[in-house]
């Protein structure tokens, strides 16, 4: 009994592993309507979607709506685009810009405790 | 890259506008048309659709009206159809509200056709621009008893923020008092081993079994609500993260009082399938933690209010109305609706509402909220006013240049929030922990239930289940993700009350690390123009006659040294003669008949091809030059009369502000084009030792490079233009900005009020900061570090000791508000160099 229960916990760390560092996000492909790539992401407990794919040189406009009024979420910062953006509740705020380059663009909300990326694909 | 908020769909403070464009066919039109509209004040973002041959625009109703998107757009170079806007409008509960909204829109001159949307309460106007304005739709909505959506406020989101917080607030408290009321009870009826706390004893001492198990079964429904009230947002929280293959502090919350209370329901339904012992319930955590990590959330939501209570402080003081003239009227308006190029009139007492060039009248101005300066200001017309300082007695009309979202205080507050949300190098550090945090907690809760359960003394089930979740309870993840921005958004707001603007959390955190600091003489150290400093009367005169001559024969003179003197000699209360047969002797100098005297100013070779002797003035002369100053000799009918000097003199504080850098063992290094005995003379009255003289403006940046070589940390005060390199090779660049250009582009930190003091404050306001947020991280990563293997029970081998779950949702708690609490800490930072009068 003690030797299934160690298993089973030993088996739940492995798990906890797997899910919570190891697993690969998909991507979410954004809809392009007349050269602009744009998605609405709600963020409530996190962004979702929160792994969205871009083409590079055309603008990304990302709508958040945020679905919660927890302060953690309050604010989303694109670190590597120095650019942050408040999220009342309920409203939708839009971040515009144009990915110059492949790669990845990382944003979380202020503690680092919800993250999302763009990533750029060229 | 643009940032516009809005209202689902645009709502308060902007407004959207589909203009129709005929002629743009390509994309390089339509690029070029784009970029033009972007750099118009008040349009935020311009998307023009090549394909339908559309611009979609949003704009601030309050800076721009349509027509002047249009003329933007025309001034461009192509003519626009017709157009469609959308606003928000208030007030509308009932589906016939629309009819009448939707007729009257129509009966507006120039709209082609009206639709309202009662479901989102957006009406949306197709219209001909030029002939209707959104200010004529307001006007047509308001005159049927509802109200557009206008920006009252700008910008908007601080106010409604603060009004978020206050219901946040709200919310939790009536959460956390349910949950403390039902603790209460349960606690009372959780321990019938505990016989002074177990409230039925009071009736009988001898309870049955039954009795206890009916209570706790009670116990058990009552934490139901608790955990999907007050606890909801765990719950929640943790279960949309867990779809993000993500994990918080609210799974930690979900899981530890989730899991305290199955296994207390198991325990009681199903008592035999637990070693004996062990089928203890303890539903009395699962509502006191709930209570508990509650009152911390809604304490931690107070005290962030305060924390960004600066940036507030600065949005208050926008004034709220304006007194133009319209049509040869005084209108009193919200100051949303001023326009560029209003003439707006300001009486004593008034608030400024937004920036311009005075026209008529004169005044002096308090400009302590924007500048850190305490003296009124004099102004004249042709001098630039800022909007949000206060008029003190006199009257004046001036036209306004900048509004809405230009004004300095707005680019001021905008900064200002924009680097609140920006990440100071440390916090990426802390990032990457925070990323492996809370799985890693889970994962430590797991082994310590298999620890308790493998090795731990009987009940070891009992053991490992509280042990467990006292783990999942006492780890705070936000204590350690909050540190350093909170820290910083406390930090930022307090500079730039004292109008230091600091561009992000990367130049603060250099700031604070700053060794050395190279300033610009002129303009940064000295005010940056000549003025009258000294007269010295030869035997015979004295030195008002002297400076009064002196400054009659130059007044005509367009010399920056002449006018140095007739300044300097009104200054003195003597206004200056016209003189008679004034010539200007290019190299020499100038002479002028005054009062019937022939007046001679001028250098020493002026004196000489006039065969003036100086012999008497040499020594003067001589010591006025060791000074660094421009000594001018004045002769009156051949004789000389004495000598005036003018130098650029030392701003009023820099003594002081340089005093505070050394205090704070800062090496302070003048750097300057002049040459090196004016420049020995200054830094010796500053008390500067290293002095870089003669240095070429372009190789200004070269110096600071060698300066950087030297292993330091190198801070360069300049203004924003001329030292522009400079300023960007600097380690932090200090612009030195004065009046309404606020936002230097190339400083990281911007020094509204032009004074030295701000880079000392700047400096020291940064130590302040990053050492507040390296306490707060300290202190939550000790926290965590020594608070989770204690909640494990490793002391419990060594001591017998264990914690309740209890005291770890108690330690979380405080732990969380404690950071908060550090961080307000710094709104009362009082700082060596800016005690503010």
């Amino acid at each position: 009994m003690l030797t299934l229960v160690n298993l089973l916990g030993l088996a739940l760390v492995a798990w906890i592993v797997w899910y919570f560092w190891l697993y690969k996000k998909e991507g979410v492909a954004v809809t392009e309507v007349a050269g602009v790539q744009e998605i609405n992401i709600t963020v409530k407990g996190g962004y979702d979607p929160d792994v969205i794919v871009v083409k590079k040189g055309k603008a990304v406009r990302l709508h958040f709506t945020r679905r919660e009024s927890a302060l953690c979420s309050e604010m989303v910062v694109f670190d590597t685009l120095g650019r942050s953006a408040k999220l009342p509740e309920g409203e939708t705020v839009t971040l515009e810009f144009t990915p110059q380059q492949a790669g990845e663009i990382p944003f979380q909300c202020q503690m680092g405790m919800l993250r999302g990326k763009v990533v750029v694909t060229s | 890259m643009e940032v516009t908020r809005n209202k689902q769909p645009p709502g308060p403070g902007a407004a959207s506008l589909c203009l129709p464009l005929p002629q743009v066919k390509d994309t390089a039109r339509a690029r070029a048309l784009s970029h033009a509209l972007r750099q118009v004040a008040g349009i935020e973002a311009v998307q023009v659709n090549l394909a339908r041959q559309e611009a979609h625009l949003t704009y601030n109703p309050g800076a721009i009206s349509v027509a002047g998107v249009v003329e933007a757009v025309e001034r461009a170079g192509y003519s626009v159809g017709r157009a469609e806007l959308r606003a928000h409008i208030a007030g509308m509960h009932c589906a016939s509200c629309v009819a009448r909204i939707e007729d009257v829109l129509r009966a507006v001159p120039g709209v082609l056709d009206a639709s309202v949307n009662p479901a989102t309460g957006v009406a949306t106007v197709e219209y001909v621009p030029g002939t209707a304005d959104f200010r004529a739709i307001q006007a047509a909505v308001e005159s049927v008893g509802y109200q557009t959506a206008h920006p009252l406020e700008q910008p908007p989101a601080p106010e409604e923020e603060a009004e978020a917080h206050a219901r946040e607030y709200k919310s939790l408290m009536a959460k956390f008092w349910f949950a403390a009321a039902v603790s209460v009870p349960t606690v009372l009826v959780a321990y019938p081993n505990v016989s002074w706390l177990y409230a039925p004893y009071l009736f009988s001492s001898a309870i049955s079994e039954g009795v206890v198990w009916l209570l706790w079964v009670l116990s058990g429904l009552v934490t139901l609500p608790v955990m999907f009230y007050s606890g909801r947002q765990f719950f929640t929280g943790a279960a949309s993260a867990f779809r993000h293959h993500a994990a918080d502090m609210n799974t930690l919350i979900a899981l530890g009082t989730g899991a305290a209370w199955l296994y207390s329901t198991a325990a009681l339904i199903f008592p035999r399938l637990f070693p004996a012992g062990t089928a203890e319930p303890f539903y009395d955590v699962t509502a006191v933690v709930t209570a508990l990590v509650v009152l911390g959330q809604a304490l931690e939501v107070r005290a962030k209010g305060q924390t960004s209570q600066a940036i507030r402080k600065l949005i208050g003081l926008q004034a709220r109305t304006a007194r133009v003239l319209r049509e040869g009227r005084e209108l009193e308006i919200p100051v949303e609706e001023v326009e560029v190029d209003d003439v707006v009139v300001v009486r004593p007492g008034e608030k400024i509402p937004v920036d311009g060039v005075i026209i008529e009248g004169q005044s002096a101005l308090d400009e302590s909220m924007v500048t850190g300066e305490s003296l009124p200001v004099d102004k004249q017309p042709g001098d630039e006013v800022i909007g949000a300082t206060v008029n003190t007695t006199g009257s004046f009309k001036f036209r306004a240049t900048k509004v809405g979202k230009d004004t300095a205080l707005a680019q001021v507050v905008k900064m200002v929030q924009d680097a609140m949300g920006s990440k100071a190098p440390i916090a990426r550090l802390v990032d990457v922990v925070s990323g492996y945090f809370v799985p890693a907690v889970m994962i430590i809760a797991v082994l310590t239930f298999l620890a308790w359960l493998n090795f731990g003394p009987s009940p070891a089930l009992a053991y490992a289940v509280v042990t467990a979740v006292t783990v999942l309870i006492i780890a705070c993840p936000c204590a350690v993700g909050m540190a350093v921005p909170l820290s910083l958004v406390a930090g930022l707001g307090k500079a730039a009350e004292h109008g230091v603007l600091i561009r992000n959390g990367e130049a603060l955190q250099t700031a604070s690390a700053l060794k050395t600091v190279v300033l610009d003489k002129t303009g940064t150290i000295t005010k940056g123009k000549p003025e009258l400093t000294d007269a010295l009367p030869a035997p015979g005169f004295d030195e008002k006659t002297l400076i009064h001559l002196a400054a009659s024969a130059d007044r005509p003179s367009e010399h920056p040294l002449a006018q140095a003197i007739v300044k300097g000699a009104q200054a003195r209360g003597l206004e200056p003669l016209e003189p008679g047969a004034f010539k200007a002797v290019p190299g020499h100098g100038v002479e002028a008949a005054v009062d019937g005297k022939r007046v001679l100013v001028g250098n020493r070779k002026l004196m000489e091809r006039e065969k003036v002797d100086t012999t008497s003035l040499a020594e003067a002369v001589g010591r006025l030059q060791g000074e660094g100053k421009t000594a001018m000799y004045v002769a009156v009918d051949g004789q000389a009369a004495g000598v005036v000097a003018v130098a650029d003199t030392l701003k009023e504080d820099s003594v002081e502000a340089i005093r505070v850098m050394r205090q704070m063992g800062l090496e302070v290094v003048m750097l300057t084009g002049d040459n090196e005995r004016t420049a020995r003379s200054i830094a010796r009255q500053v008390g500067i030792e290293r002095v870089l003289a003669e240095v070429l403006p372009e190789e200004k940046a070269n110096q600071v490079h060698a300066l950087k070589a030297e292993g330091k940390k190198v801070g360069m005060v300049g203004d924003g233009i001329n030292d522009a390199p400079a300023l960007v090779e600097a380690d932090v660049g200090f612009a030195i900005g004065t009046g309404t250009d606020v936002a230097i582009e190339v400083a990281d930190v911007t020094l509204i009020g032009g004074s030295l003091k701000g880079v000392a404050y700047a400096i020291e306001v940064s130590k302040a900061t990053m050492q507040n947020a390296k306490q707060s991280l300290f202190g939550a990563f000790v926290y965590n570090v020594l608070g989770i293997p204690v909640a494990a029970g490793i002391l419990f081998p060594f001591f017998g000791i264990l914690l309740s779950p209890i005291l770890a949702g108690a330690a979380m708690a405080i732990s969380s508000v404690t950071v908060v609490s550090n961080a307000n800490r710094l709104r009362f930072f009082r700082a060596r160099s800016f005690t503010r009068a």
